[in-house]
């Protein structure tokens, strides 16, 4: 049950509107002193009531999976003996820096979560895991917190190598261990039986953040924002025509109020590179939120959305995804290590002037062949994204069946790294 | 209690002697990795199962319980 009393009191204190997790002045991180200004100290000392609080705030998870977080919580909090929680920071999508942005701007409500989390479900092994030199602010706010006596669970930082996979929960549990950031075969799931045998809690740095606040001010509080079935807000992150934008949005709102009324948009990418395009049409329509996107086969997952400039080729940034994809696999499972990289060429050809009669045909019956059967869900979410390119772009490619392309410019559009990496490279 | 076959696509290294060895349920992909019916097995062919399960090198052949729910997987 919610402590009506103590929702009561935090409502004094309690702030309205947005953001609630990024700093008031915009491109100022806040350090320890300002961090406590705005909220308070974090309400440790009352374990019992986190979980439940959690649960009524209806949370979901932002990495991606959009999982219900009270239930993790809960199994991991039932779980006996040695636990660990796990701070996820390894933001691994090229076209997301919601989280990198959070840990810069907001650490300590990140820490705050994890202060809370570990205390709710009795961990005493806490880690951050995090990619190299993506923030500074935390190691500061790492330190401030210990000369200030605010922690209980010591936080070790362990980071993640470049690797698009790098954040997947098996990976990283496997990453702390001191092995690569490859995936694991489930079952055992980590929350059974994760970092060296122990129930592992990973959750994603900005639900921490969340945590962080609903712990405070309750789940009424968080409810007030969002929907009904998915409540809060996320951070997203727009690729326009005039760049990136990190933006905390209030879920459900329309879509179009995320891009800028002057941008000519052809089609939208929602949920990065495991997510799916849209038509252009799409956005006067659809909300930010699960509910809205499912019923066109996506998902806000990470919340990436890609606003594709009317002027570029969507089959041309199609195929230099899947090549990235396909150079991500960890190359373990067999379907995923032989039919991401026959994708990923099928999808140049029909990228290129006038593809081979088959080519298509095979593309899907390869997307076909490689769905469910990874030990992760890369081929599926490469799948998700290839099938929605062939859905969306399919007057394009018949375009280039006749050796034409509708683009003026050329230039890349969606992010990728400079260097294509390669499947056999470090993943440690 | 029925059961059904599942591979573990980590360990499975593509010798195809499940499918040799239980045709009515496993077939092989154009790699030469197994393509397993997703239904629990008929009791007619749950000796062949066995065999099958007891005969691959990786050890990547596994009977689970039918009853025991698929895994979720939260990435």
């Amino acid at each position: 049950m919610v402590n009506d009393v103590a929702d009561q009191t935090a409502a004094l204190n309690q702030p309205t509107g947005l953001p609630r997790l990024l700093p008031l002045v915009p491109g100022v991180p806040e350090d320890l002193r300002t961090h406590l200004a705005r909220y308070g100290r974090p309400p440790l000392g009352d374990p019992g009531r986190l979980i439940n609080a959690v649960e009524q705030a209806g949370l979901t998870g932002r990495g991606g999976a959009a999982f219900p977080v009270y239930r993790k919580l809960a199994i991991v909090a039932r779980a006996r003996g040695r636990k660990v929680i796990v701070a996820n920071g390894a933001e691994s999508e090229p076209a997301s820096g919601k989280d990198g942005l959070l840990l810069r701007a907001a650490p300590n409500l990140v820490l705050d979560g994890l202060q809370l989390a570990a205390e709710a479900i009795g961990a005493g092994e806490a880690y951050l895991y995090l990619h190299p030199g993506v923030s500074p602010e935390i190691l500061r706010a790492l330190s401030q917190r210990a000369a200030a006596g605010l922690d209980r669970v010591s936080v070790t930082i362990t980071e993640a190598p470049p690797r698009f996979l790098a954040g997947q929960e098996s990976a990283l549990v496997n990453r702390l261990g001191g092995g690569p950031a490859v995936p694991t075969f489930t079952p055992p799931r980590v929350t059974e039986a994760g970092l060296r045998g122990a129930p592992t809690l990973v959750q994603n740095v900005e639900t921490l953040a969340h945590v962080a606040l609903i712990a405070r001010y309750g789940p009424r509080w968080f409810r007030a924002l969002g929907t009904a079935d998915e409540p809060g807000t996320m951070l997203t992150t727009v690729h326009t025509e005039h760049g990136a934008q990190i933006i905390e949005a209030e879920i459900g709102v329309p879509l179009r109020t995320l891009i800028s009324q002057d941008t000519d948009v052809q089609a939208v990418l929602i949920g990065g590179f495991h997510g799916a395009w849209l038509p252009a049409a799409a956005l006067g329509t659809l909300a930010l939120s699960n509910s809205a996107l499912n019923s066109h086969q996506a998902a806000l997952g990470a919340g990436v959305i890609a606003a594709l400039p009317a002027d570029r080729c969507g089959l041309a940034e199609a195929a230099r995804v899947v090549r990235y994809l396909a150079a991500e696999s960890a190359g373990q499972c067999g379907p995923c290590l032989n039919g991401l990289p026959r994708m990923a060429a099928a999808l140049a050809e029909l990228a290129g002037r006038g593809h081979r009669k088959q080519t298509r045909a095979d593309l899907e019956r390869w997307a076909g062949l490689v769905t469910g059967r990874g030990a992760c869900n890369h081929p599926d979410g490469t799948v998700r994204f290839v099938r929605s390119t062939l859905t969306v772009f399919a007057a394009e490619i018949g375009l280039h069946a006749r050796g034409h392309c509708s683009a003026t410019d050329r230039t890349p559009f969606l992010p990728l790294p400079d260097r294509m990496p390669l499947t056999e490279d470090d993943w440690t | 209690m029925r059961d059904t076959l599942r591979v573990n696509p980590i360990a499975c290294t593509g010798h195809g002697v499940c499918a040799e060895l239980l045709p009515e349920l496993i077939s092989l992909d154009e790699w030469g990795f197994p393509l397993v019916d997703p239904g629990p097995v008929p009791p007619a062919l749950d000796l062949e199962a066995r065999r099958a399960v007891a005969a691959c090198p990786a050890l990547a052949l596994k009977l689970t319980r039918t009853d025991a729910p698929r895994p979720v997987r939260p990435r």
